[in-house]
């Protein structure tokens, strides 16, 4: 905490006191005119060295990586899987307490919960499982189906609907590992959406040139609209939060607009829609006609691979995630943080646009302002589950994906209202957030508190080893 | 020792917790147990579906008057029903496939949007009929029904009402999204008021919407109730004294600026649609002047018991004054406000609108 009330400039690098900075703080608490004049050209010159994502308690000049010194934030992101799994269990228990709430046999069988106690307890229990019964059979196996086929069918429209999910999720995960929480996912996917979606239904090109280009055009329109982001941010130390909420705006509200001109609606119709893409423009279906998972699964999968590859081997993932450990050791040790700073948000926003362009080519097949859904929303939750990790991140989106696909069945087949799935994702983002109350629910907090970090460390891992 | 304390205190909450709870289930647990009979109604295998747009069904608009007409058929005839609600506009597809493979007979679908999901579903399935509220397609799809309302006839009347009580010579609309199914409530109540001054020789005003232009004042969703009541604290402001909200539950926000006004003395009215305010809105009760009602419920019975019986077709259903589809709702409380000459013509306007001697246009019209 001390180190919040310390000038700001004294945790500026100074190429002159680098040793110093690292060995005695006092050193630097007092910084001359001459030094500031210095910081402040150095700051002009490298562009760089803005209010980053990382609050100021993480770069104040002490060494990255010691796990006290962590954020908040970061701990929520890149938090422990245990605490992960049993959020999601905790998560789908309450909503299992919830959907046997508002069950109307559950409701009747409480009125006489002491002259027949049984009624009650069956009825909870066959609510609750009942629902999610139903859920499963819409996202994974539905045993009811025609056939092999039918049979399979949900599982299938979880891969669809896990897509976008997934794409938008490793943009978010991407920026923030990079130490950018990029809100802006929502309208990255809508600016995409508009240029896959008039690229697709505007031209009129040859079987596979058609397809490519509304996929250039797609990643292309996420790409800039995240980059203008990266720009403000390592130019003018705009807070990526904040621009990137009010971008999501800018692109709704533009595309409502285009909505309401010619140019984007049907010929002779004055309804906000837009003509159906060229069948050249769209994803072709990976299993016939009977489902509708397309060849954007396959670039989910791909783009997967690549954040992979890119944050884990790759020389600019290696900056990335410098930058995003500490942006001042990062610029210290020769980082270029405002180039990093820019091509992140530019490669997060190309990843939400391929969640647009599966969302126009894919599944829609037209634009309407309800484009890009919830995903750009939901994509934080997606990379929140998955640790920011890439393949965590496609885990998560595949288990989102279930969740909405099962909800169909279980508000058909149960009446069970689809809002119970939002509201066990909300759980699951809520105990995620809130580790120490999920290892208090399961008993696994140490037992003071207060205790000293090295005490702390060592019952937690006892604890931990012991379940 | 601080543990124990602490240990102590968790388990007096506990049980402290306990208790209570077993006290309410003693006050609510002591009902007799029914004796084992299950009764089940089952006059009819028809089955009616409905899939609600991303408003859902509690929407109080279409969604909710469609999905209530719906209920209350299935119910009175002993059919069986299906509800879907659409999230966001990615579940239409999976949704309606759903109702297809549960065997509905007939899906009714909400809106424009699920107008090509819908056309898909129902060409892939022949066998099956659909009903779309508030859409028509160009080139009709042989098992789908179009239920749609030629609703500026009876935002006609609403506009010549509101000329009519004016007290300032200022009247003023908004609207939601600029789409047709908002518009033409505009166009009719630009066009009533336009009537009434050339029948009276007045010049009463309309803000918000310019007809020549079709362009006027859009809050931009159906949810931001703020900036309702922002639109019409700003048309206050400009002299109106009569607003009509064409934006869903923003209307909410327009009857709260209005009700301000009214506690501070200024004499306001506004005007609902969709269903009828004083009813569906009544905390608004006091300045509901009327209500442009479109009755979908209805609509959605009439569908659903020709198809049971077998006379099914795709010709569309177009609600308008002739056929009681859309109406102006009763004056309620009102009553005592709108002089008897002009229920009277009123009354006349309407019968002329019915009867086609007055024609009343909208580029937004259904095209039937």
């Amino acid at each position: 905490m001390s180190e919040n009330t310390e000038p700001r400039t004294a945790a500026a690098p100074d190429p002159d006191r680098i040793p110093g900075t690292q060995s005695e703080e006092s050193d630097i608490e007092t910084p001359d005119e001459g030094d500031t004049a210095f910081v402040t050209s150095l700051d002009t010159a490298g562009g760089t060295h803005q209010p980053s994502a990382v609050p100021v308690s993480t770069q104040s000049g002490s060494l990255p990586g010691a796990p006290e010194e962590e954020t908040l934030l970061r701990k929520i992101f890149t938090g422990n899987g245990m605490v992960t799994i049993l959020a999601v269990l905790l998560a789908l228990i309450l909503g299992g307490l919830l959907i046997a709430a508002t069950d109307k046999v559950v409701g009747t069988t409480a009125g006489y919960l002491f002259a027949r106690p049984s009624d009650f307890l069956t009825a909870v229990w066959s609510a609750a499982t009942s629902s999610y019964v139903a859920l499963f059979q819409g996202a994974v196996f539905n045993p009811h189906g025609t056939g092999v086929a039918g049979q399979f069918a949900p599982l299938m429209e979880t891969l669809t609907i896990a897509t976008p999910l997934i794409t938008a999720g490793l943009g978010v995960a991407l920026a923030f590992r990079a130490g950018l929480f990029n809100i802006g996912a929502q309208g990255q996917i809508i600016m995409a959406g508009i240029l896959a979606a008039w690229v697709g239904f505007a031209l009129h090109l040859p079987i596979g040139l058609h397809l490519l280009l509304v996929l250039v055009a797609g990643v292309a329109g996420g790409a800039i609209w995240g980059g203008i982001v990266g720009v403000l941010k390592a130019r003018t130390g705009a807070h990526e939060v904040i621009v990137t909420i009010m971008f999501n705006y800018i692109a709704l509200y533009f595309l409502r607009y285009l909505l309401d001109t010619q140019l984007f609606q049907r010929p002779g119709e004055t309804t906000p829609i837009s003509p159906i893409l060229d069948p050249n423009a769209v994803y072709p279906l990976l299993f016939g006609s009977q489902y509708r998972l397309h060849v954007g699964f396959l670039l989910a999968i791909a783009a997967t691979v690549f954040v992979s590859w890119l944050l884990n081997r790759s020389t600019l993932g290696f900056e990335f995630r410098a930058v995003g450990a500490n942006p001042k050791a990062a610029l210290t040790a020769g980082i270029n943080v405002s180039r990093a700073t820019i091509l992140v948000m530019t490669i997060a926003g190309g990843l939400a646009g391929l969640a647009g362009v599966a969302q126009v080519a894919g599944t829609e097949k037209v634009l309407t302002d309800g484009v890009a859904a919830t995903y750009g929303f939901d994509a934080i939750t997606v990379a929140l589950l998955g640790r920011s990790s890439p393949w965590g991140t496609f885990a998560a989106g595949l288990l989102f994906g279930a969740f909405r696909a099962g909800a169909v069945q279980m508000q058909i087949q149960t009446g069970t209202p689809i809002d119970i799935v939002l509201v066990v994702q909300s759980l699951i983002v809520l105990f995620i957030a809130a580790p120490p109350l999920v290892r208090a629910i399961f008993g696994l907090n140490p037992s003071k508190k207060k205790a000293s970090t090295a005490g702390k460390t060592k019952q937690a891992a006892t604890t931990g080893g012991a379940a | 020792m601080k543990n124990s304390l602490r240990a102590t205190l968790k388990r007096g909450s506990v049980a402290g917790v306990a208790t209570a709870g077993a006290a309410a289930l003693l006050l609510t647990g002591c009902g007799a147990a029914p004796e084992a009979s299950t009764a089940t109604n089952t006059a009819s295998n028809y089955k009616g579906c409905i899939v609600s747009d991303s408003g859902g069904f509690d929407d109080q608009s279409f969604n909710q008057s469609s999905y209530e007409g719906l209920k209350k058929v299935t119910s009175e005839l002993g059919l069986k029903m299906n509800q879907a609600e659409s999230k966001t506009n990615n579940d239409f597809e999976p949704n309606l496939r759903a109702m297809v493979s549960a065997g509905c007979n007939l899906t009714v679908t909400v809106g424009f949007l699920l107008g090509d999901a819908t056309k898909s579903q129902a060409t892939a399935n022949p066998d099956k009929h659909f009903a779309i509220i508030d859409f028509g397609y160009d080139t009709p799809v042989s098992n789908v029904k179009p239920i749609i309302y030629d609703t500026a006839q009876a935002a006609f009347l609403a506009g010549y009402l509101a000329a009519g009580t004016t007290k300032t010579g200022t009247v003023a609309t908004f609207g939601g999204i600029k789409i047709p199914t908002v518009t033409i409530f505009m166009d009719g109540y630009a066009d009533g008021v336009k009537y009434y001054n050339e029948q009276k020789g007045k010049n009463v005003k309309v803000l918000g919407w310019d007809k020549a232009k079709q362009d006027g004042s859009f809050t931009g969703d159906f949810e931001k109730q703020d900036k309702g009541k922002q639109f019409t604290q700003n048309f206050l402001d400009q002299g109106a004294d009569i607003v009509m909200p064409v934006a869903g539950p923003v209307g909410k926000g327009a009857g709260a600026a209005l009700q301000e006004a009214k506690a501070a003395g200024k004499d306001v009215k506004l005007i609902w649609v969709d269903s009828d305010g004083f009813l569906t809105a009544p905390d608004y009760k006091d300045i509901m002047l009327s209500s442009v009602m479109k009755q979908m419920g209805q609509a959605v019975e009439t569908v659903v018991k020709q198809d049971k019986d077998g006379q099914f077709t795709n010709k569309p259903y177009v609600g308008t004054l002739a056929n009681d589809g859309v109406q102006l709702a009763p004056f309620h409380d009102m009553d005592s406000q709108v002089p008897a000459e002009l229920k009277s013509e009123l009354d006349q306007i309407k019968k002329d609108i019915a009867s086609g001697k007055l024609k009343v246009e909208s580029a937004a019209s259904p095209k039937a």
